[in-house]
């Protein structure tokens, strides 16, 4: 069985993010870019699964400019067996809804038996690929996994879910997706020696023509702009004081 | 060079343990043309197996440290390749988690290295192209400012930040087949059994703080090379212990090494206040007349400068604090209605030599070499010198060359650096730095005598002062600097700063400064010096934190680490060891 890892590549977290002085956007130049830290881990648990023996190749890919290229590497230097970079050329960001179409093109030729995406990417918190690609496939989809057991014979996956409540267990039927949450794995070190040999493998480049989707944002970002300062504290002398404050400044009484 | 890759990566992969060393070297034809003194793995990258644990990758040269003279060395080995139809394989190790994130500068380049490394770089798209359009030069006291002649003659240079052009540079490098690995920290020099170096071995990583592995625990790598260049930068880890263990500094030109430590910050102003390439320089105020440094403010491109404070670090008051005195600098009116309506794009902070021609260490070690500021080539008096380093790593590339394609031993890199510019540049800048030992008047007296009657030919060589770590003089001979407190326009607290360098250090990992005897923070530092790591680190790693229980102790906030090496450098009682952490952490710079 193969699976499929979709990796995003994010300005770095370490980053201190600063936004575009004409408040189109978030300044993208001269900053450290690195892989979606959840998308490590969904790359970390595929390989997991192949090295437990429940699956036979790991194949990442990737939806962006040329410097993805970079990302998918650290996917190989991992331990990915192949990569497939979607070129998007000079698009900009593209949307959840296109990147969902575009797995969806991707699953049709390659057939894996199972999909994992990070739950969210860091850059725009949508939360939303994941489910919308389980939707436009029909699969089943196990978010926000914190545990994910492979029967291979039954080809069903048990995921662990952390949800609001708690924990919900989920029975799910292979071919199906699986989103990734911070607890579910610790992504391995890419060693030296296997950076090196990652230069070796396939990264194969393919087109939105070649399959088939059109991108048409239904999008569009009007304006970026800082949260507003926090504004200094005050300490109040009385509870008297603190209720007039309350009542007449925050108005929350 | 990647065609030995893939024939090797196919059987790399099932056996580990199987000696590639054995299988004859699919490109032996090209390099029949070198001596037989060459061990037979020439122009070759393999697996040697596993020996002690480890797993072994060979190079023709291995080079730690992917700034300006390790970039320059391997660019310039690559030429040489090409030159001579020769193939040699290069591999940079980097301890940042990329390349540049560990480069900080002013930065006024002069670009005569670069102009005889990479001819057309204009051509190239090196980010070198800002002119140098003004040079001024102001004596500063609490309120006012004196102009005074500059003493810079940057007709021809540019502004710049040093972190985008060794990027620049490192694609060049990979254009040309340089490997280059960023997120890995070179801890270890190996050696073989007639104590020659024959490399260096990574960091382990997934080590938890207590010593034990973790789940993601990775063993190190030992990247082993014929010729071993250490390019670690000012005051290198690995340098320091070679130059300590083969006393390079004896053999070389004998004196000590003297520091400074340099705090920048990088603004983005408003657009009218901007002039692209204008030079700023100053001495006195904030510092006083017994304490070396000055600052500097560069208008680079997009609205933005680079404004920082070099203090030297032979300072004597144990209360100064580096990073409050820069605080203070900014609220200076020439500043400070420049960085109004502004706001800070990045800071950072490192130590540089100041110690210049005396200080310079024999550079040849049995298997390799130090280049760049890890020996030291820094030309105080112009306050450059990237354009020294990158021309020191392009002579170590060509003696390189030499011993591994002719036998020629590597000591004829000391040679060809006393031929070259270098050597003259540094010998003609020798006397203005100890001679403000005497004090700032002084000092200022004798460099103007220097700079238009001397120019570098008297027939004396001035001496340094003690080293800086022996020239922090007891608490009990000082006041307590008091400190404004920062106004969060102009002026900033460390936290807020450091949360703009980016710096980040993965948490669950032994701490990486280390205390050659546990109690000496307590008994020495503390009582007598008033605990003066406490205030010279830009970083505020070290904290003296009380209990109810105990009284204060030393606490060590590893993460937060800049890599500056001023505590290696300071700390009175040279108790305090940087060693390098994990790679891929540390500071995150883009623009200094």
């Amino acid at each position: 069985m193969k699976i499929m890892v979709a990796v995003k590549r994010v300005i770095d977290y370490a980053v201190k993010i600063r936004v575009k002085s004409d408040k189109s956007g978030v300044e993208m130049s001269n900053v450290k870019m690195s892989m979606n830290p959840f998308c490590e881990i969904g790359v970390e648990e595929a390989l997991r699964i192949r090295e437990a023996g429940a699956a036979s190749e790991v194949v990442a890919v990737s939806v962006g400019p040329a410097q993805c290229a970079d990302t998918l590497r650290t996917a190989l230097a991992m331990g990915a067996d192949r990569a497939i970079h979607v070129v998007s050329g000079s698009l900009g960001p593209v949307l959840p809804l296109s990147v969902a179409k575009i797995l969806k093109a991707l699953v049709e030729i390659e057939r894996p038996g199972l999909l994992i995406l990070g739950k969210q990417a860091i850059d725009d918190d949508c939360n939303q690929t994941g489910q919308m690609v389980a939707g436009l496939l029909k699969w089943p989809q196990g978010t926000f996994a914190s545990k994910v057991l492979l029967d291979k014979e039954k080809q069903v996956a048990t995921v662990e879910r952390e949800v609001d409540g708690g924990l919900e267990t989920l029975s799910l039927d292979l071919p199906a997706v699986i989103t990734t949450d911070l607890r579910l794995n610790q992504p391995r070190y890419a060693t030296l020696p296997n950076i090196m040999k990652a230069k070796s493998k396939v990264i194969k480049k393919v087109t939105l023509e070649e399959l088939n989707v059109e991108i048409k944002s239904d999008l569009e970002v009007v304006q970026v702009t800082e949260p507003p300062k926090r504004k200094a504290g005050v300490i109040v002398s009385s509870v008297d004081e603190l209720i007039d404050k309350l009542k007449n400044e925050a108005r929350v009484l | 060079m990647h065609r030995f890759l893939s024939t090797f990566a196919s059987r790399a992969k099932p056996c580990r343990n199987s000696f590639f060393s054995s299988i004859p070297n699919p490109s032996s034809s090209i390099l029949c043309g070198f001596s037989s003194l060459c061990t037979p793995i020439k122009g070759w990258r393999g697996f040697s197996g596993e020996s002690g644990g480890r797993e072994s990758l060979l190079y023709d040269v291995v080079i730690v440290g992917a700034g300006p003279a390790g970039l320059s060395a391997a660019i310039r080995l690559k030429q040489l390749c090409r030159e001579r139809s020769a193939d040699l394989s290069v591999c940079v190790l980097e301890k940042g988690s990329e390349v540049g994130a560990h480069i900080i500068s002013g930065n006024v380049f002069e670009p005569r290295a670069l102009d005889e490394l990479i001819p057309n770089w204009k051509d190239e798209g090196a980010p070198v192209e800002v002119r140098v359009s003004s040079d001024r030069f102001l004596l500063l006291m609490k309120d006012r400012a004196l102009p005074l002649p500059s003493p810079f003659d940057n007709k021809g240079n540019y502004v710049i930040s040093l972190s985008q052009l060794v990027r620049w540079m490192a694609s060049k490098a990979e254009e040309m087949g340089v490997e280059i690995y960023p997120g890995f920290a070179a801890c270890e020099i190996l050696y073989d059994k007639d104590q020659k170096v024959v490399g260096v071995a990574t960091n382990d990583m997934g080590v938890a703080k207590d010593g034990s592995k973790r789940e993601t625990f990775q063993p190190g790598v030992e990247v082993k090379g014929r010729v071993t260049l250490l390019a670690e930068g000012c005051r290198g880890s690995l340098s320091e212990k070679i130059i300590r263990d083969h006393k390079l500094r004896d053999k070389g030109q004998g004196q000590h090494q003297t520091y400074a430590i340099g705090i920048k910050e990088v603004w983005e102003i408003e657009e009218g206040k901007h002039k692209p390439g204008s030079v700023l320089h100053t001495v006195g105020w904030p510092l006083d007349n017994n304490t070396y440094g000055g600052s500097f403010l560069y208008h680079m491109k997009d609205r933005q400068i680079a404004l920082g404070l070099v203090v030297a670090l032979d300072y004597h008051n144990p209360y100064l604090s580096p990073f409050d005195e820069f605080q203070k600098l900014k609220h200076h009116p020439s500043i400070k209605s420049l960085l109004e309506g502004g706001n800070v794009l990045e800071y950072g902070a490192r130590t540089l030599n100041e110690g210049g021609f005396q200080s310079i260490p024999f550079p040849v070690f049995p298997g390799g070499a130090v280049i760049g500021c890890s020996a030291g080539y820094l030309n105080v008096p112009k306050i450059k010198g990237s354009h020294t380093a990158m021309k020191s790593g392009m002579l170590a590339a060509e003696a390189t060359f030499r011993k591994l394609a002719e036998g020629v031993p590597m000591e004829s890199y000391w040679d060809s650096l006393k031929k070259s510019w270098v050597w003259e540049e540094l010998h003609k800048a020798r006397n203005y730095r100890p001679a403000f030992k005497f004090g700032l008047l002084p000092g200022l007296a004798i460099s103007a005598l220097e700079r238009y009657i001397f120019r570098g030919r008297l027939p004396l060589t001035l001496k340094h002062g003690k080293p800086d770590h022996e020239a922090t003089e007891f608490a009990g001979l000082h006041d307590p600097i008091q400190y404004p407190k920062p106004d969060g326009i102009v002026s900033f607290d460390v936290p807020t700063s450091l949360y703009r360098s980016n710096t980040n250090h993965e948490h669950d990992q032994p701490a990486h400064l280390c205390l050659r005897d546990p109690a000496i923070p307590e008994l020495v530092n503390l009582p007598l010096y008033a605990g003066p790591e406490s205030r010279y680190c830009p970083a505020r790693v070290y904290e003296y934190v009380s209990d109810e229980k105990h009284g204060p102790k030393l606490q060590i906030n590893a993460q937060n680490c800049l890599h500056c090496k001023a505590c290696d450098i300071k700390d009175p009682k040279q108790n305090i060891e940087w060693t390098v952490p994990e790679g891929g952490g540390g500071p995150g710079y883009t623009v200094m």
